[in-house]
């Protein structure tokens, strides 16, 4: 007989996920190009002066990349919750928030990793100066991770219903405000050469918080889900 | 071979109320090695919640399981570790290939020594298409698919909800011979079904459900 180890188990589950993901290339696509599609949209609607891109470029690649991991954050668990899997997970003897932190991180590896690889492509698009575009990826690179993590607790409690969508955004949209304000304003201050420390530090501290507690709440409300 | 040490599953005053309509209330029975439940009654009597309700996917409105003496609400991790759960939708990924499925499976509930998953799945009669996704099986082959799991489940308690659905005669009879198994070895069964149960060496307990 032989008991699985946590770590099998969550070694497992993220093989599993990231085969899966892999199977769906065509669906993790479509957030990415909604991404690039609406940034590249933004020069040709206002007209191609520095300065006016310059100043709004922060607010529009960080409200698209918003919108981008709303739009992607269903797939964390609507699968799993229809096809049963996400019962079984919670029958495992395995810590349940170990594992949904193993299914968020995947979530968070296909949708906010490539955002953040092509965010300086699309920095350039919008005319960034160079300074700040190394602020641009490293405000992402920490704030997508707490999208992913704080969108994990508002799909786990919508799962379970028909249309969640709509209640969704209403649930997640006001907790991603406090990103959506340092991510961009780091960017913004780094254009004028200001420090960024601060902006930096919040988002930082949001992540950690997100990833200490976030699993934990997912956890609780999947269990309410599928009861 | 499961461990011969006795194991009981209680179940006390338990009481079930969806939507606002009672479907069973003061509920007792228990369970030892090699006992087999069987859950009867029409549909939407409460079957199923009764099973998920035993395997802690449902809160109790009223009253407690107790695995080994100890209420399951309060510290889930034994019970899950001897628990097999088979339900209407039973976590198989239609994207993935059986031998997938099954592996991952093993990875998460636990499996015997020596389990072949190639082997299982022979066993089941899906020799040739442990490659293919599940998606393109039929019905009966994803049930098979899925109850392939408890040829190697190291679980003392089987919770299977119409196990027969969409299988044909053989695999109804497959089936049969695993729960007689099963139960030979000292295992606990809880199952709901439609037909007749008929168990060779094994006392079929029967709780009907919904007749008030």
């Amino acid at each position: 007989m032989t008991r699985p180890t946590t770590f099998q188990a969550c070694k497992s589950l993220l093989k599993r996920d990231l085969t899966l993901a892999f199977r769906h290339r065509g669906e993790l696509a479509n957030p990415l190009l909604f991404f690039i599609i609406v940034v590249s949209l933004f020069p040709l609607g206002i007209g191609p002066e520095t300065n006016i891109l310059r100043t709004i470029a922060p607010g529009i690649i960080w409200v698209a990349a918003l919108l981008a991991a709303l739009l992607s954050l269903e797939t964390i668990f609507r699968s799993d919750f229809d096809d049963g899997s996400l019962e079984q997970m919670l029958l495992s003897p395995h810590p349940a928030a170990l594992l949904v932190a193993i299914k968020v991180f995947v979530h968070w590896l296909v949708s906010g990793v490539p955002l953040i690889l092509l965010s300086p492509l699309l920095g350039v698009l919008l005319q960034i100066p160079e300074e700040s575009m190394l602020i641009l990826v490293v405000s992402l690179t920490l704030g997508t991770p707490i999208l992913s993590l704080v969108g994990s607790i508002g799909v786990a409690l919508t799962v379970g219903l028909r249309r969640g969508g709509l209640l969704l955004s209403l649930l997640v949209l006001p907790l991603y405000t406090p990103v959506l304000i340092f991510g961009a304003s780091a960017v913004t201050n780094a254009a004028f050469d200001l420090p960024v420390t601060a902006q930096l530090y919040f988002l930082a501290a949001l992540c950690v918080l997100a990833i200490t507690l976030a699993p934990i709440a997912t956890a609780a409300a999947l269990r309410i889900s599928t009861d | 071979m499961l461990s011969s040490t006795p194991h009981n599953l209680e179940v006390i005053n338990l009481a079930c109320t969806r939507q606002d309509r009672q479907l069973f209330s003061g509920l007792n029975f228990k369970m030892g090695n090699s006992d087999v439940l069987q859950l009867e009654g029409p549909n939407g009597s409460g079957k199923t919640s009764l099973l998920r309700m035993l395997c802690g996917l449902l809160l109790p409105e009223e009253g407690e399981i107790h695995w080994q003496g100890a209420d399951i609400s309060k510290d889930r991790a034994p019970f899950l570790e001897n628990l097999i759960y088979i339900g209407h939708r039973p976590g198989i990924k239609d994207e993935l290939t059986p031998r997938e499925n099954l592996k991952h499976i093993c990875n998460l509930h636990g499996s015997k020594q020596d389990t072949d998953i190639d082997e299982a799945l022979k066993s089941v009669g899906l020799y040739g298409f442990e490659e293919v996704a599940v998606r393109t099986l039929s019905a009966g082959q994803k049930r098979r698919v899925a109850l392939s799991r408890l040829l190697f489940s190291t679980a003392h308690v089987w919770i299977l909800d119409e196990p027969y659905t969409a299988l044909d005669k053989a695999g109804q009879a497959y089936v049969d011979q695993l729960l007689e198994q099963h139960s030979k070895n000292g295992g606990l069964i809880v199952i709901t079904t439609h037909q007749p149960l008929h168990l060779e060496n094994c006392t079929v307990q029967r709780i009907q459900l919904g007749n008030d």
